[in-house]
This record gives structure tokens, sequence and C-alpha cells, in this order.
């Protein structure tokens, strides 16, 4: 249909990779810090959601530019990885996925921590009188009653890893099947002076993505349960 | 039978209860904001007295001398909440069969099928709390404290949220429960007439301390 060239859909797949795994890879940190944003009052929590919030608004390229710094061969966090595990990521795909994770973080972290401020704590404590432990609690009613909040916050934050540029191209660049997702390979289809069309052919599966996605995070969104129960009149 | 005798804050609040109720229904009756509520919540164990000892059929559930505080789960303490509190994402029988689920079997003395003819719950069981009535909500509500077997049943004011047709229509149940069901039942009420019908023995609450009386 749209006529994809290998190339193309190699950046397609790549990004779609990329994607997955930075949601899988944060999905635990980003419910736990959710869980705790949500639940538990200490000091400095301002700070530490600001903290978390921080990759929605630094300039991309700000955020890469750490990753590089922290994650380069010299890097405190390269250096470990490289010397105890032998894994590089700095101009790795899986340095993409570190890239996409970070930036993605802030919208899962939100859709979450809303979807677990919205349970009703009052029923939490209707189960434990029904017998039921703290666990027990979290997994048949917390956990159930945001999981719509949770799914829409790890598709979000999945498109948005797909569509990460600023922080992957500076902290991974642009090489071809490993680190050319696919906004890096539009960026460089616009460097080319015949690279309009193709470019064009990338943006609208973007486009499509990115809305299917949303629709699908928003339809989760409407079915959040309401814990308000019908009135008597 | 449960032996009470706490002292419990609330905020500044103090709210103190010494009594005894034994099977058949004990009204704890007052007017709102007399701390009866707060009495049922230290009684379920969803909020700690400052001091004092709380007892059930000879089990210490509290004892602050000797730093016991059971766990709200482990309380056997059935409550029906004024404002039923039903999990929305469940249908009515998984409402009705949360507790009774995690019951180990030998402790499971009431049975599913006697407590759902009892509350004529039959037709709602694949259906939503939240597609029901408030009076078919509430009954769901008894039967599900009921089915955790409990050896006591806390109601805090379960009427208060109805409107007068719908409170007529739920009396006859609680009295069923009153007669059929050989437990002891805490029965919060602001309503005379409603702890006149129902109760054996009404205990006043007014501002923050229990005295015993009878119906």
């Amino acid at each position: 249909m749209l006529d994809l060239s290998p190339a193309d859909l190699e950046a397609i797949a790549l990004s779609l990779k990329v994607g997955a795994w930075s949601v899988v890879c944060s999905l635990p940190f980003a419910f736990g810090l959710a869980y705790v944003l949500a639940r538990v009052e200490f000091a400095f929590k301002p700070v530490v959601s600001a903290a978390i919030l921080l990759p929605l608004v630094l300039p991309p390229v700000v955020t890469g530019f750490f990753l590089l710094l922290a994650f380069g061969k010299n890097g405190p966090i390269g250096e470990i990885l490289d010397q105890w595990f032998g894994i590089t990521v700095a101009f790795k795909w899986t340095g993409a996925v570190i890239a996409a994770a970070i930036m993605g973080l802030p919208l899962m972290v939100m859709g979450m921590r809303i979807s677990i401020e919205s349970v009703d704590r009052r029923l939490e404590m209707a189960a434990r009188t029904l017998g039921a432990g703290p666990w027990r609690t979290f997994f048949t009613v917390t956990l159930p009653l945001s999981l719509p909040g949770i799914l829409a916050g790890s598709i979000l934050s999945f498109a948005r890893s797909f569509g990460e540029f600023g922080a992957t191209i500076t902290f991974v660049s642009n090489i071809p099947g490993e680190t050319r997702t696919l906004p890096i390979a539009i960026y460089a289809l616009l460097q080319t002076p015949s690279g309009d069309s193709a470019a064009l052919k990338l943006s609208l599966v973007a486009i499509a993505i990115a809305l299917i996605a949303i629709v699908i995070a928003e339809v989760l969104n409407r079915r959040l349960p309401k814990t308000h129960e019908r009135d008597d009149a | 039978m449960l032996e009470i005798d706490i002292v419990t804050l609330r905020g500044e609040f103090v709210v103190e209860a010494r009594f005894t109720a034994d099977r058949g229904i004990t009204a704890l009756f007052g007017p709102s904001g007399s701390g009866k509520t707060t009495i049922l919540s230290a009684i379920a164990g969803v909020v700690r007295p400052r001091q004092g000892q709380i007892k059930l059929d000879g089990r210490v559930l509290y004892d602050s001398a000797a730093n016991i505080d059971i766990a709200p789960e482990h309380r056997r303490i059935g409550t029906v909440f004024q404002d039923r509190r039903l999990f929305p994402h469940l249908s009515v029988e998984g409402n009705l069969l949360f507790g009774y689920n995690q019951l180990a079997p030998n402790l499971r003395t009431q049975k599913p099928t006697d407590v759902i003819a009892m509350l004529e719950l039959l037709p709602f069981l694949d259906r939503k709390p939240m597609s029901l009535s408030g009076g078919e909500q509430q009954r769901v509500a008894i039967g599900r404290a009921l089915l955790m077997s409990p050896q006591l049943l806390l109601m805090d004011e379960p009427l208060a949220s109805l409107d007068a047709r719908r409170k007529a229509e739920i009396l006859p149940y609680l009295e069923r429960l009153r007669d059929q069901v050989s437990l002891p039942i805490l029965y919060v009420s602001h309503d005379e007439r409603e702890v006149a019908r129902l109760a054996k023995r009404t205990i006043a609450v007014a501002d923050g301390r229990v005295a015993e009386g009878r119906a």
C-alpha cells in the first residue's frame, strides 16, 4: 500500500522493538514510583516527582547528553556495565531502549499514579475486613481497579518511546539497522535531496501508530471504574 | 460474646466505650458525630484505639497493655458499611464470595445458597453491583459480610443512605438475619424507630461516651 523499502521496514521494526522493550523494562520501576507517589507521604516528594517528570520538559538533547556521560565507555554506569558484564549500550539498540525508557517514564508514571490515586481506599479497607491481607487486597482490589490506567500509561509511553528522537540520536547516534529508528530514518531522509516522499510515507506510519496508541489509551481511561455508587433518588 | 473497654481518639475528640454484646442485635444508638462509627472501626481493627482491650469469644483482639493488635483480616468480624463499599469490578456473586473464598473450608459456617436465599439475591448474581438499587446493594453487602462466617457482625447505619421506601423494603431482611443467624450483631443507628424494631438491647452513645440501657 505505502510501498515501503526494506530500509523503511527495518526502521519501523526497530522502533517497535525499542518501544516494546522500553515499556517492558520501565514498567516495574514506573509502577513502583507511581505507587509510592500515590500512596506514601515523604519529605521532598515534590522534588522526586519533579525529577521523574524532568525528561518531559528538558530538551531531549540534554537527556541524551547526560545518558552519554553516564553510560558511555568511561561513564560511571557504562564502565560498570562494560567491565563487569561486558555490555556496552552506547551506539547500540539497547542504548536506544534506555533513552526511550527514560523519555517515556514520565507519561507512564503520571498515568499510573492517577489511576492508583483513583482507587477508593475504603474498598481496600472493606477487603481487609473480609479477611484479605495486604497483598491479597492489592492483587484482588487495587490492581484490577487501577489496571486500565496502568495499561493506558504503558501504551502512551510506548508511543512516546516509538517516536523518540532527540535523546536517542544524541546518545546512540544514527546507525542503520542498529539505532536508526523510524524518526531517525525520517530525519536522515530529509537530509538527502530526493528523500521527501520516502520521509512522508514514514511520517504517515508514525502518525498512524501514534493515533492508534492514543485512541486505545483514551478508551482504557474511560474504563476506569467509577467508584461512586448510583444515587437512590 | 464481644467484650470491649477502650478509649479511642478521633482527632481531638475522645471516644470511650465499655460494654458487652451477646447474640442478637445490640444497638449503638446516638446522634451523628457521637462516636458510634469510631467504636465500630476500632472493633473491626481499622482504627487503633488509644488504650484498652477488645475480646471476642474470649480471644483478645486488642490489648494496649499486652501490645496486641490483631490485623482486621484476622479478626473474623464482618462489617456492613453505610456506604456499602461493594467491589465495582466484581459481579454480585464475586462480591458475595470474596470473603468466603479465602476462608478455610472448616471455618465456613454460612452456606452461600442459604444466604443468597435469605436475602433473595439469586436474580442478581451475574450483575455488577453498580446496576442495582441502593437497597439491593445493601443486601449484597450484608450477604458478603455474612459469608465470611464472622463471629461478630458490625452494621454501620445500613439504612441511613436509603429513602423511606427502600428502608421499609430492607427491614424484613434484617429481621430475618436477626432471627435466622445466631450471631452477635452490633448495629449502629441514629433512628429510634429502627432500633426499637430490631434491637433486643440498646446502648446509648452521646459525646463519645457509652451508657447502657434497655430498649
